[in-house]
């Protein structure tokens, strides 16, 4: 009567071991969000405003030279001057970029998701906490790109026909 | 039992109406029969751990499929590195919960079925009532508990083995970078998406139990109905989870 027992019991608790493991891996190692904490406590944050972010999303990636130093906490409206305001939060350790640095909301691939790329200015004082990007670029727009070059392709026909 | 009703609109609420009850009478039964507990862990091991070797096996196959449909469809557009994030996101949120509970109600929904149905059948039920014990308490509650504690357990279990299998066909097999197959893909899954697969199973899983439950025990007591109700088991099983499949998808998405 007690070895059928045992085995049953053993058999639960593995498992359930089994299965705890498996959340904690799907909750913890599946989504980013460990190292998403970390940065969130561990950095400082800058703003900077874009005339057009295009479709950046909020946790999109911040980089510089390609790595990833940061990420966006927020995108909201500044109704005063009719732009976007984004704020970044970049990793404390990556103090020493000059403040005259731009941004620019760049696309990972031709379709891919929207992310801010930094490039690096001359000056010899640092962005630090509540700092503002002056410099920025907007996100290419593919549409508007695509109006552009239809409008010229129209215009060059009107001029040809006179 | 069952009794004849007229018209098949008819029937179907009276069935509707018959498993609410039946619900509410579990629920009720749920925290007194946790006075023994030893009653849920035999059923946590029936309808879990004895699932878990199909289940496993299934969730391997369906990760290495997904890494290799995958692969397909993404190498069109030349961003194959996604492939982790497809996979996973495919897994958690879909593929995971719903093949789960399919693979429940086929292997531990028809044994749960079986069970009360011969309990029914050789009167056991009616003898327990005899003793002044509730069979509801005794025997279904436990088994019911079992099946939604068992399902997102298995679900997870699932959805890693899956993952896992897509990462043997993509990364071992068709030579997509590890490091790109795992980064991106911990980049793009959110919380959010794990949360709402797990929401799900546990929907899922009441609603397999349920069934399950509902059927044995409102089974005709023959060797014929017995095994009608375990069909019926299988099939409103399924059904119910594919049907509340869309609904939690749609309230998910549109939240």
């Amino acid at each position: 009567m007690a070895n059928p027992n045992r085995s049953l019991e053993i058999g639960t608790g593995l498992f359930v071991l089994l299965g705890f493991a498996a959340l904690a891996f799907l909750t913890t190692q599946l989504p980013g969000s460990a190292v998403q904490l970390r940065s969130a406590s561990d950095s400082f944050q800058v703003t900077a405003r874009f005339d057009n972010v295009g479709d950046l999303k909020i946790g999109a990636p911040v980089t510089m030279a390609g790595v990833r130093i940061g990420r966006v906490t927020a995108v909201s409206f500044d109704p005063s001057e009719f732009k976007a305001l984004v704020t970044l939060a970049i990793e404390r350790r990556y103090n020493q970029i000059p403040d005259d640095s731009d941004a620019a909301i760049q696309t990972s691939g031709l379709l891919g998701a929207k992310y801010v790329g930094l490039g690096p200015g001359g000056a010899s004082t640092y962005l630090a906490n509540g700092s503002q990007i002056q410099f920025t670029q907007s996100a290419l727009v593919l549409e508007n790109l695509v109006n552009k070059l239809f409008a010229g392709i129209a215009g060059k026909k009107d001029s040809d026909a006179k | 039992m069952p009794s004849h009703s007229p018209t098949p609109v008819l029937g179907a609420l009276v069935k509707l109406g018959r498993v609410t009850l039946f619900l509410g009478r579990i629920v009720a039964q749920c925290l007194p029969s946790l006075r023994h507990p030893r009653l849920l862990v035999a059923q946590i091991y029936n309808a879990g751990a004895r699932s878990l070797i199909i289940v496993m096996l299934c969730g391997l196959f369906v990760g290495m499929v997904l890494g290799l449909q995958g692969y397909d469809l993404l190498q069109r557009f030349g961003s194959e590195s996604s492939l982790g994030v497809a996979a996973a996101l495919g897994l958690v949120k879909e593929l995971g919960p719903v093949i789960t509970a399919l693979l429940f109600a086929g292997r531990a929904g028809t044994s749960l079925t079986s069970e009360i149905g011969l309990m029914r059948a050789t009167d056991q039920l009616t003898a327990m009532e005899m003793m002044a014990v509730d069979p509801v308490r005794r025997v279904v509650a436990p088994r019911f508990l079992g099946g939604i504690i068992a399902m997102p357990l298995l679900t997870a279990i699932f959805d890693v083995i899956g993952i896992f299998g897509a990462q043997l066909i993509g990364v071992g097999q068709l030579g997509v970078e590890s490091g790109t197959f795992w980064s991106l893909m911990q980049s793009s899954v959110e919380i959010r998406d794990v949360t709402q697969g797990l929401v799900k199973s546990l929907c899922f899983g009441l609603a397999c139990s349920l069934m399950a439950v509902y059927e044995g025990y409102h089974a005709e007591p023959t060797a014929e109905g017995v095994g009608l109700a375990t069909t019926r088991t299988v099939v409103s099983s399924a059904v119910l989870t594919l049907i509340l499949d869309y609904m939690l998808t749609a309230a998910f998405i549109s939240t």
